[in-house]
């Protein structure tokens, strides 16, 4: 094709393995090292569920004793409850989501190798600085990996305080595991804030000749919000964190109230980063969705405009509903009536995009490929997830709710749901693009349903525990719960025989999957530059940059 | 041929450094752990020799590069908003501690330390505080003599050429950091109120305190920015590195104004 001879010559790669992946500063290899390296460390911490799915499984501890924790329950000896073992699960499966694997993923892994494809960039603006976003990234998940590792509170190893690391609990758990916790959050930050830098700049500066702001790809435009969201949330955490850090270490009394300070206000200055967090989590998932909604409805994304508007009003309002998370923590009753009215406002431009999303499909030839199963899913979860959040909004409501399983439901619906659904919908849909192999579409549709059947069959019950009163945050629980844990149990473990299956189908396709041949191996309707580039694309891209025609579907011209 | 490039952006070769950086940066934190909890200093010390290593090695390249042509006119406006955005990012990191002290400044805690936040008073009972008109004014007008010697420096570059203004700027504008630096370390030697133990003490340390450290960041770049104006470096056209170093000088003024006026002025 045309094409291939513009957009990318063939050029034999000489670089060596070392070269090539420790010292890239290539756009492409940097996007997938953070996939890689996500989904490694994704399935460390989806593991840490596991365990705590078998221990919540039946009522009583059974696996997480002080005498030491074990896999298989052992009938005959004692088994003391090791609360401490408990807690660093859940911080750490927390942390590790929140900050190395959903971010990596879909900002740095998706974010690096398709936003300068979309906008026809040779690269990144700052090459050599997005590898370091990568490296500072790995150092931080080391950092965190050493804290699990190091001594901590309660005489154990790890840190047990939960991924909000809510002070007094982390101003006053004794061992290095908190303060190695609190410099890998600050790694991961500086990481991030560089590849916002990286991704503003590219996309303000390396746009293809013509194509202005609003001629720019869906996806690109979720990257360029969530890049802004990151500039201005993550450096205020990085504040609150070091104020956690001289608590501990120098004796201030940031939040001791001995000392005049005020535990609550680490929450605020937590949750200013923490809400907008969701939505650096969701919004690039939003901008593969529209594109795989569009390319397997076979029409183009309904709304483009307005699909634009919603993700920077998402993001902007972002900001400004932090206290929702808060409500039983003693606001006053202005405040809660304003953060209670700013967060349904959110529901509105949300709704815009699910609503073009279902009118993007309205009359067009729908294909059930697996990536459109992805982002079928997707709808439905986030939705539920969605309405979930709307009856959470309500401080009223919230008042029984707060620190219930209906939250844990809530926001693993819109977050483990929804963006990991994302995730899986932009792995299937590019897989071929970034690799130049196809997965088996049997394998990609298994894996689908056993995911979406197990992930429902998890949460969907935590709503029934949630609103019968079950806490968050319990190693144990009464005989009255326990029909749907075992229920959620069963989800989790299916959940987890599909995500084992996942990394199969991806080694089985990487090795054997069928040569893609075509440079857009869907349809007509994929019609961003990445399409237009063989797959995988040679080590240069847009060397030749594209013209108008290449990119440009309107009419106006 | 048809495959030669045609555009003006900067490509770059594969570089060590990134990962360097990121081996220093865990060296230097996991140290900065040890370092907490009794361990010594070293490990702490040499991770931080390593970032220095880096940010020479890694900068000087990137001189080269300006010096090679690398930054076309279109990478240099990638540049300059790489370095306005990372301001921004500053902006925000400050927040934090304005949050925090405007939080404690405005609702203060009682001072039996228990009760939520009614009837307390602030400053806290005990504490004493500096008097704004003294040296924190002095220093105010200091560090603003210094940003208009940079500005001064800028204009005699950009508009005449003068490179003997903009080395006298320069010097005048590092020499009055430096002095404002020292001025700072003084103040906080003669505090009347420790930095462990209080409020007032924690929120006027670190706030003060990360902006010094951003004032001696400025500095040091601002001599970068001498040393490269004698090596003859800088064109009225191209002068990337000293816009940057002034821009982010300015930035560090505009925080001391806040500064001076919240902390110092209304909140004393």
């Amino acid at each position: 094709m045309a094409d291939a001879a513009i957009h990318g010559h063939e050029h034999h790669d000489e670089r060596g393995f070392f070269t090539r992946w420790f010292m890239s500063t290539n756009h492409k290899d940097i996007g997938l090292l953070y996939l890689i390296t996500s989904a490694v460390v994704g399935l460390i911490s989806v593991a840490f569920t596991v365990y705590m799915r078998m221990e919540l499984m039946e009522p009583g501890v059974q696996y997480m004793c002080a005498e030491g924790a074990r896999f298989i329950p052992a009938a005959t000896s004692e088994c003391t409850p090791n609360g401490h073992l408990w807690n660093v699960m859940i911080t750490y499966h927390g942390i590790l989501m929140m900050f190395f694997v959903v971010i990596p993923a879909l900002f740095g892994g998706f974010g690096n190798y398709f936003m300068p494809l979309q906008i026809g960039a040779p690269d990144m603006a700052f090459p050599r600085m997005n590898n370091l976003s990568y490296w500072l990234y790995v150092a931080g998940t080391a950092l965190g990996i050493a804290s699990l590792l190091s001594p901590g509170g309660n005489g154990q190893l790890g840190s047990g305080v939960g991924w909000v690391m809510y002070p007094p609990l982390s101003t006053t758990e004794a061992g290095m595991s908190m303060d190695l916790a609190i410099f890998a959050v600050h790694v991961s930050g500086a990481s991030s804030i560089l590849g916002a830098i990286n991704m503003i700049t590219t996309f303000l500066n390396m746009r293809a000749p013509g194509m202005t702001l609003f001629k720019v790809p869906l996806f690109a435009w979720s990257i360029f919000v969530t890049a802004w969201l990151i500039l201005l949330s993550l450096p205020v955490l990085a504040g609150a964190i070091t104020m956690l850090l001289t608590d501990r270490n120098f004796g201030t009394t940031f939040f001791d109230p001995s000392g005049g300070g005020d535990p609550v206000l680490y929450q605020h200055i937590l949750w200013f980063f923490g809400h907008p967090e969701v939505y650096i989590i969701i919004l690039p998932g939003f901008g593969i969705i529209s594109h795989v909604i569009s390319t397997f409805s076979r029409k183009p994304i309904f709304g483009y405009l307005p699909m634009v508007w919603a993700i920077i009003a998402i993001g902007v309002l972002g900001f400004v509903v932090w206290a929702h998370h808060m409500y039983t923590s003693g606001l006053s009753l202005t405040q809660q009536s304003y953060f209670m009215l700013a967060t349904m406002v959110i529901a509105v431009p949300t709704g815009v995009k699910v609503f073009s999303w279902i009118a993007t499909m309205w009359g067009g030839s729908i294909e059930f490929k697996t990536p459109m199963l992805w982002a079928f899913g997707f709808l439905f979860l986030f939705t539920v997830g969605g309405v979930t959040g709307v009856v959470l909004s309500q401080a009223a409501v919230d008042r029984a709710y707060h620190d219930t399983y209906y939250v844990v439901a809530h926001f693993h619906y819109v977050m483990s749901l929804g963006a990991v659904f994302c995730i899986f919908a932009g792995i299937y849909f590019y897989f071929g693009k970034m690799t130049g192999r196809q997965y088996p579409e049997w394998a990609g549709k298994l894996h689908f349903w056993a995911m979406f059947i197990g992930s429902n069959l998890t949460f969907f019950p935590q709503h029934f525990l949630g609103r019968q009163g079950m806490p968050r945050r319990y190693i144990d629980y009464p005989e009255a719960f326990a029909y749907w844990n075992w229920w959620s149990s069963v989800g989790a473990f299916i959940s987890f025989a599909s995500f084992v299956f996942f990394f199969g189908v991806m080694i089985w396709s990487l090795t054997r999957g069928a040569r893609v041949t075509a440079n857009n191996y869907w349809n007509e309707h994929a019609d961003t530059l990445e399409w237009t580039l063989p797959s995988p694309p040679p080590e240069h891209t847009f060397e030749q940059l594209p013209k108008q025609s290449d990119w440009d579907r309107s009419h106006a011209h | 041929m048809a495959h030669e490039k045609n555009h003006d952006y900067h490509i770059l070769a594969p570089s060590l450094w990134p990962f360097l950086a990121a081996v220093a940066a865990f060296v230097m934190l996991f140290g900065a752990v040890l370092f907490f909890h009794d361990s010594g200093p070293y490990v702490l010390i040499a991770g931080f020799v390593g970032v220095l290593y880096v940010m020479y090695g890694w900068w000087s390249e990137t001189v080269s590069e300006n010096r090679a042509g690398d930054h076309t006119p279109v990478v240099a406006i990638g540049l300059r908003y790489g370095v306005i955005l990372f301001i921004m990012s500053e902006v925000m990191f400050f927040a934090a501690w304005f949050w925090s002290f405007f939080k404690h400044a405005m609702y203060p805690m009682h001072p039996d330390g228990i009760s939520p936040g009614v009837d307390g008073v602030w400053p806290p009972a005990g504490i004493e505080t500096f008097d704004p008109w003294h040296l924190p004014l002095i220093n105010t007008l200091i560090l603003l003599c210094s940003g208009a010697a940079a500005t001064w420096a800028h204009h005699a570059l950009v508009h005449e050429n003068n490179r003997q203004d903009l080395k006298t700027g320069l010097w005048l504008a590092i020499a009055l950091g430096a002095i404002f630096t020292v001025f700072q370390v003084y103040e906080y030697s003669h505090a009347a109120f420790g930095f462990a133990g209080n409020i007032y003490g924690a929120n006027f340390f670190m706030a003060t305190g990360f902006h010094g450290f951003h004032v001696v960041v400025g500095t040091i770049f601002l001599a970068i920015c001498l040393y490269r104006a004698y090596q003859g470096h800088f064109t009225p056209e191209n002068h990337l590195g000293f816009e940057a170093a002034a821009w982010y000088w300015h930035f560090v003024d505009v925080v001391w104004l806040f500064l001076f006026m919240a902390v110092y002025i209304w909140g004393g």
